[in-house]
């Protein structure tokens, strides 16, 4: 593939805690780079080299101050936009994740052939892992 | 009036609360218990998360259990009595009358519907035409709907108890 997305960010509030959550996820650091107070953070699923998944501190210099405040807000409150894992055992990641501590938000559930779990990474993005129906 | 800027770490402590109600909307979550999750007390806690998602934390878990038992009520053959216990309930009457007050429609006229609906579909009506036919003929204003209802009032008594 030569187009499509390469990175989607989103926002954390602080990118090494950020790293420890994804890493439990099976992430890895794709790029690390500081430029004064910016850092430009990805990470990458080893199974899915074509995708990173960005991780941004809310605040300058990219945003002011009071407006890195009500994104913190927004974020801290849960009220960022769905994601979605995709796994092939959602029972068994769920265990597997929440032995490394990571808050499970719903239990996994049965839906005519898929199975459906929720977290949230320690800001507040929500995620559903989603076991997709055997074909 | 605007609610005052919350501190983001309070508030990822709230979220926590209202992710417990959203997993076990059927269980009780008297503010006490609340406030523990979110590890503040629980005057603290009644007043932050009405600041922080716009409802108070009982009528939020209201609306949760309402919404769960609606999809029951639509998806499955479980008689009404035991829906409301499932939901959380622990009266029928109860949830009859706070079911009717929020959807507008009793829980056994829901499931009447529902059950009408999958006929048509069944029927081979395509599912377009199955839902146009109960989109809500709404050529007056709520308002004014509310006024030709019989005991027309009682929109006013029903927002005051939903508070």
């Amino acid at each position: 593939m030569t187009q499509g997305v390469q990175v989607v960010g989103l926002y954390v509030r602080d990118q090494d805690e950020a790293i420890s959550f994804y890493e439990k996820l099976g992430f890895r650091v794709h790029t690390d780079v500081k430029n004064g107070n910016y850092r430009w953070l990805t990470v990458q699923h080893p199974e899915q080299p074509s995708f990173q998944l960005g991780l941004f501190a809310p605040g300058p210099p990219v945003l002011d101050e009071a407006t890195a405040q009500t994104v913190r807000a927004i974020l801290a409150k849960g009220a960022m936009p769905p994601l979605v894992f995709t796994v092939t055992d959602c029972r068994a990641m769920c265990e597997q994740i929440r032995a490394k501590g990571v808050e499970i938000t719903q239990e996994p559930v049965d839906r005519y052939g898929t199975v459906d779990a929720g977290f949230r990474d320690p800001s507040g993005n929500g995620w559903k892992m989603i076991q997709a129906r055997k074909s | 009036m605007t609610p005052p800027d919350l501190d983001p770490e309070l508030l990822r402590r709230l979220l926590r609360a209202k992710d417990r109600m959203d997993a076990a909307s059927h269980e009780a979550w008297p503010v006490e218990r609340l406030a523990r999750v979110s590890r503040v007390s629980g005057a603290h806690f009644a007043r932050s998360f009405k600041d922080a998602f716009g409802v108070p934390p009982h009528r939020y878990l209201l609306t949760r259990r309402i919404e769960r038992a609606a999809a029951l009520l639509r998806d499955t053959e479980q008689p009404i009595t035991d829906i409301a216990f499932q939901t959380g309930w622990s009266s029928l009457g109860t949830f009859g009358r706070q079911f009717k007050d929020i959807i507008g429609e009793s829980p056994g006229e829901v499931r009447a519907r529902a059950q009408a609906q999958r006929e048509l579909a069944l029927a081979g009506v395509p599912a377009c035409i199955v839902s146009a036919i109960e989109r809500p003929q709404l050529n007056i204003s709520v308002l004014e709907k509310r006024r030709r209802e019989p005991g027309g009032t009682k929109g006013h008594r029903k927002s005051k108890e939903a508070k």
